[in-house]
């Protein structure tokens, strides 16, 4: 075996998408000699899809809101579950944040009197959302890639070399978390572009590599989204936290099959598009849980009346929570009222003028009819529910944001769990990245000065098996293997049409045990996963490597949801509608079923994955008094309460 | 819904040569080029290199040449397409080859690296910018650049001359000084620091012929030349060849000592 | 198709050695020719009929009307016209067209426009033919160096090109006199004039130099609400610049071919009142 290359960090993050880059500037700001690991070219990270905006309590646009506000109406998107000290910290510093963001260069849209513009959006109780028209997720990984630019300008000027503090490894995949007994020694990555391994030798690693997304057919996310965090803790002894919760976006695309799944933003419903199904009713009003029937228009006519005068009249239940809407789409193409691709009717044709439309909703309109060559001005959209966000994940300490367990090991952003609780409000995830990227990046800089040199040391023997478990799939069929080797691609579309219709938006226990099984046997044919070619740039082979991090990451979904009796936020069951306030205050946590780390050994049919129940921290007092008895009663537990 | 077979042509290769590959494909309705890519890779060349992220056209990852011309392959509709005709793709032009599709671009992020940064306005603390709409209209237009660097491949000032690559930073590294520039409270200028002077002596402005092939490939539609380049060029010109500018200035200098 | 295996020796440009091994130098299939090839075209009919008109020195006065091109007519040889733009500046030794004169400012002006500077590189030098098709020179410097570092001054043309509009809009007005000079009256020749001074000034005011003058130099447009306004209005004339740009070219001279006609006696100005 050829030697591995090897260098010394002190720090080094995986993934370069909002939190990545956020963590990686606050580790070098702080001292620390930064490298950055990601899958993509550096600036492409699937944050640029963001478009809604940034929350947080500026109290640009309405005064009376204040970081309390913000926390209050997390915890209620969170349905209770989320872990009450990161959305305190998460509402306190969003602001922060924000206006850091300013220093470094962003450019938000402005109010009249010069400050950043801030949007409504669902769940927010004043308009909270920094925002650039449709844009603002570029905007953000734009501000951060130049600042990391900025600061690799510095250091030039200091050191003459662009790279010598802060450094962005791009095309290059992490695929073992390195370590020297409990504690993190490194990573071990190969780069895409030669398909040559190297090891980074570091005593903290942050983890930012975003969501799971593409472990499910139709979704919102891009090819990056294959859970490699969730699956890099996971090996490294780290346990995930609650990853029943994903949450689904209701409005997707469904045609054509290019572009299935991308987003169709909220705010067409906002301005008044509305939702029918095949024979033309407006299905909605069928859908209007009962806790909400007081706060949702009864007939068509009342709802129109909203968007006019939305203090006489009830709200249209378009504009239910997310996970209400998509409930009900997906109800009505089950009952066979679909449209022709298997959606529903989004519908602004008919409900204001074209040039409105064009005015109102500019990417919208261009997106369909650059993508679909539909004109929504003439001609209604067919949407559909689409996978969009995970809320668990690396179960994170709130202040620090180290992983249970492992010391040396951050995580941020989408991939840790917790912050979210059952469902995330819109706008929150950006906001998210920066003030826990921030944090990851603060601490891991922290642990690695504080360890001086007693640094952990790199094991030769695990930089070996890594290398091994790397280049299997050239070699599959080849040692004695059952069976004859597995297209990769064919395992991936198998995997994800699984989790669609098994471990989707509705769930059922008989469906999640098959997907159990399902997954068993797809885990034992990726074993056998083959591919062509050589090891330069070579998508097959990339694609054989992510399939073990997306089964592992399915399977805790899986049995996490199939554990998990009760339906809140992004779990539906069917078998369990209701909320139970008996699950408030319990996390489930997936940890590897071999401590060892190894997956070669686990038995097929039981699974990789240990589910543990864990009682939550009791929400603090001072915390707890920011709500009405009234609401608290709703969701916590008789004992809870009067604690 | 129909579907027919097309025929291409990919490039495929590396540094050390190669060549456009025939194959025949299934094309369904409403697909794009990138779909058909992908159907490639996962049936009949499982190892096609190819870059590709959000399929949305909003990171700017996919570009490479369809029928010779610059573009997101996510973007270009095989409707577009007579059914008989064969297509084309081939990697960017303008930069090294590494595989297949993929080409080095690091000649884009060496530039990147060369521009100043926006040098933050001295005495004003965070939260406390306050900032106009109509004065950042300008630069918000170029910040919707996705840098999926078809104008830097396009541009004949690097694509048909290699040697040019030291002297010219592109269309959108260009643009991004003209952003700064434009930025309502970039300090540069109390910094010491000229950037329209660094446009011409750094950037190498003066190498751009506005011939707006970097306007026509935008996938964004940035108006690039109008917008960026020529305001960038007058406010050259106001520096450097403009003698009543000059000769202002050299007053003002002279009563002011 | 021609395709290499090899890579190919370093043939500069598409075909430097490091770059994917295609020899054909664009691949393009559509009818990228089309556009440069008309803007050449039309770019030489207008060279050809104005060299014409310009050292023709003759049939550019009908009362009222003086052609656009001998005005301000700046010589001793230059006709009498009553009222009319004449300004003896140079005397008598100039012996050739006084068009000739004046003319080096519209043409500097449009020479050295961000437009057809466009135009003629591509249409002309081929640099580039098109977009992603190779140009045929060896080596370019743009315009960082003599000549071409000279398209720096096309502000200068364009305050000339200023005082040339507001000469040709006062031709215009006189335009509104009949032949024996009395105001109040208009022939089908007042309207060619009144067309084309409004499509020369909206192509002067769309010009990117004075957009830059107008506002495009402020950093903070807050600051400056008029000279915004300013520059907005410009703006959305200089996104039509290179319509304005042919409408102009063409303008002028229809207007010259129809003081031409008129002058040389192939018919008469239709008078409306």
């Amino acid at each position: 075996m050829s030697v591995v290359d090897r260098q010394e960090w002190d720090v080094v993050v995986v993934g370069a998408g909002g939190a990545g880059l956020r963590a990686a500037i606050e580790a070098r700001e702080r001292g620390a000699r930064t490298a950055v690991i990601c899958k993509s070219l550096f600036g492409k990270a699937h944050t640029v899809m963001a478009e809604g905006g940034i929350a947080a309590a500026m109290a640009n646009a309405n005064e009376h809101d204040t970081w309390q506000v913000h926390f209050r109406d997390t915890l209620r998107g969170g349905k209770f579950l989320n872990q009450w000290r990161m959305a305190e910290l998460h509402a306190q510093e969003a602001p922060d944040r924000v206006w850091e963001l300013e220093t470094w260069g962003a450019l938000f849209d402005r109010t009249k009197d010069g400050r950043i513009s801030q949007r409504n959006f669902g769940g927010h109780e004043y308009p909270r959302l920094a925002h650039v028209g449709d844009r603002t997720g570029l905007e953000l990984i734009r501000t951060l890639q130049q600042k990391t630019v900025a600061l690799q300008q510095e250091d030039f000027r200091r050191t003459g070399d662009h790279e010598s503090r802060l450094k962005v490894f791009q095309e290059c995949t992490v695929t073992r978390i390195l370590k020297d007994g409990d504690r993190v020694s490194g990573v071990f990555a190969y780069d895409r572009e030669t398909g040559r391994f190297f090891v980074l030798r570091a005593p903290a690693v942050v983890l930012a590599t975003g969501g799971i997304g593409k472990s499910f057919k139709v979704t919102s996310n891009s090819w990056e989204y294959t859970g490699d965090g969730h699956a890099l803790a996971l090996l490294a002894g780290a346990p995930l936290l609650n990853m029943e919760f994903v949450q689904f976006h209701p409005t997707g695309m469904v045609w054509p099959p290019s572009v299935k799944g991308i987003l169709v933003t909220e705010s067409v419903r906002g301005d008044g598009g509305v939702l029918r199904n095949s024979e033309g009713k407006r299905f909605m009003f069928d859908y209007v849980p009962d806790v909400f029937k007081e706060k949702y228009a009864e007939s068509e006519e009342e709802a129109d009346r909203w968007y006019e005068d939305p203090d006489d009249n009830r709200r249209p239940p378009e504009l239910l929570p997310r996970d209400e809407v998509a409930r009900a789409i997906n109800a009505e193409v089950k009952a066979g009222r679909g449209s022709p691709h298997g959606g529903v009717f989004l519908d602004v044709s008919t409900r204001m003028p074209a040039e409105v439309i064009r005015r109102r909703l500019p990417s919208m309109y261009h997106q369909f009819k650059e993508l679909a060559d539909v004109d929504i001005t003439a001609e209604a959209m067919e949407v559909g529910p689409t996978c969009h966000y995970v809320m668990g994940g690396v179960a994170v300490d709130s202040d620090t944001a180290a992983a249970r367990g492992v010391p040396g090991l951050y995580a941020a952003g989408e991939v840790a769990g917790g912050m979210h609780g059952s469902n995330r409000l819109g706008g929150n995830s950006l906001s998210d990245l920066l003030v826990f990227g921030r944090r990851a990046g603060w601490h891991a800089a922290e642990y690695a000065r504080a360890l001086a040199d007693r640094r952990p040391r790199v094991d030769d023997a695990q930089v070996g098996t890594a290398s091994a478990e790397a280049l299997r799939p050239f070699s599959a069929g080849a040692e004695g293997e059952a069976g004859p080797p597995e297209n990769p691609y064919t395992l991936h579309q198998e995997l994800q049409q699984t989790m669609n219709d098994l471990v989707g938006i509705i769930r059922r226990e008989g469906e999640m045990e098959q997907a159990l099984h399902r997954l068993a046997e797809l885990r034992t044919r990726a074993r056998r996963a083959g591919v062509e070619g050589h090891r330069q740039f070579n998508p097959g082979w990339h694609l054989a490597l992510d399939l073990r991090n997306m089964l592992l990451v399915s399977e805790c979904v899986a049995r996490a949801a199939l554990e998990r009796t009760e339906s809140r936020g992004g779990h539906t069951r069917e078998d369990h509608p209701r909320m139970d306030r008996a699950w408030r205050n319990v996390n489930l946590l997936c940890a590897l079923a071999d401590p060892a780390g190894g997956l070669a050994a686990t038995d097929p049919a039981r699974g990789q994955i240990r589910l543990t129940r864990e009682t939550t921290d009791p929400i603090r007092p001072d915390l707890l008094a920011l709500f009405e008895k009234e609401e608290l009663v709703k969701y916590l537990a008789e004992e809870e309460l009067y604690e | 819904m129909s579907s027919y077979e097309a025929r291409f042509q990919v490039w495929r290769g590396d540094e050390h040569g190669g060549g456009l590959r025939d194959f025949t494909v299934d094309v369904n309705d409403g697909e794009v080029v990138l779909d058909i890519v992908h159907r490639l890779q996962a049936t009949q060349a499982p190892d096609l290199a190819v870059r590709w992220n959000c399929k949305a056209g909003k990171c700017g990852s996919c570009s490479a040449e369809v029928n010779g011309r610059p573009r997101l392959l996510c973007m270009t509709r095989m409707s577009v397409f007579d059914r008989a005709e064969t297509i084309t793709i081939t990697p960017l032009r303008a930069f090294p080859v590494i595989r297949d599709l993929v080409t080095d671009v690091g000649f884009n992020y060496q530039k990147a690296r060369e521009v100043p940064a926006f040098v933050p306005p001295p005495g004003l603390g965070p939260g406390e910018y306050r900032m106009f709409q109509e004065d950042v209209d300008r630069p918000q237009e170029f910040r919707k650049c996705i840098e999926c660097f078809l104008c830097q491949n396009t541009c004949h000032v690097v694509r048909d001359h290699e040697e040019n690559k030291q002297a010219f930073a592109g269309p959108r590294y260009l643009m991004r000084v003209a952003e700064l520039d434009m930025h309502p409270l970039d300090a540069a200028a109390e910094a010491g620091l000229d950037r329209g002077r660094t446009a011409q002596d750094d950037q190498g402005l003066g190498y751009c012929n506005i011939t707006k092939c970097c306007t026509e490939v935008c996938p964004e539609g940035i108006r690039i030349t109008d917008n960026a380049l020529i305001p960038l060029k007058e406010r050259a010109v106001d520096r450097k060849y403009d003698p009543l500018v000059w000769l202002g200035s050299k007053i003002r200098r002279r009563s002011g000592a | 198709m021609a395709t290499g295996t090899e890579p190919q020796h370093n043939g500069g440009g598409v075909r430097t050695r490091t770059r994917a091994a295609i020899a054909a130098p664009h691949l393009r299939t559509d009818r990228w020719w089309l556009a440069p090839a008309a803007t050449a075209a039309g770019l030489l009919a207008f060279v050809v009929y104005s060299t014409w008109r310009a050292f023709a020195n003759a049939h550019y006065y009908a009362a009222p009307y003086v052609s656009p091109f001998y005005s301000p007519c700046l010589a001793e040889n230059c006709r009498t016209m009553r009222a009319g733009p004449n300004a003896d500046l140079f005397g008598g030794w100039w012996g050739i067209s006084p068009a000739v004169i004046i003319l080096i400012f519209p043409l500097g002006f449009r020479l050295t426009c961000y437009y057809y500077r466009k135009a003629y590189y591509r249409a002309f030098w081929a640099s580039p033919p098109a977009c992603a098709v190779a140009e045929p020179h060896r080596t370019y410097t743009g315009e960082t160096r003599f000549p071409l570092v000279l398209q720096n001054v096309h502000r200068y043309f364009f305050y000339a090109a200023l005082l040339v509009a507001g000469v040709l809009t006062y031709d215009t007005v006189l335009s509104f006199r009949d032949q024996h000079y009395r105001w109040g009256h208009m022939g089908l020749g007042t309207l060619v004039f009144l067309a084309n001074i409004t499509l020369i000034w909206a192509y002067t005011l769309s010009c990117h130099s004075c957009r830059h003058i107008v506002g495009g130099k402020l950093k903070h447009f807050s600051r400056h609400p008029v000279r915004y306004r300013a520059w907005r209005f410009v703006g959305r004339l200089n996104a039509r610049h290179m319509q304005l740009a042919w409408a102009s070219l063409l303008s002028v001279a229809l207007a010259d071919f129809y003081v031409y006609l008129i002058a040389s006696g192939v018919f008469d100005d239709p008078r409306f009142f």
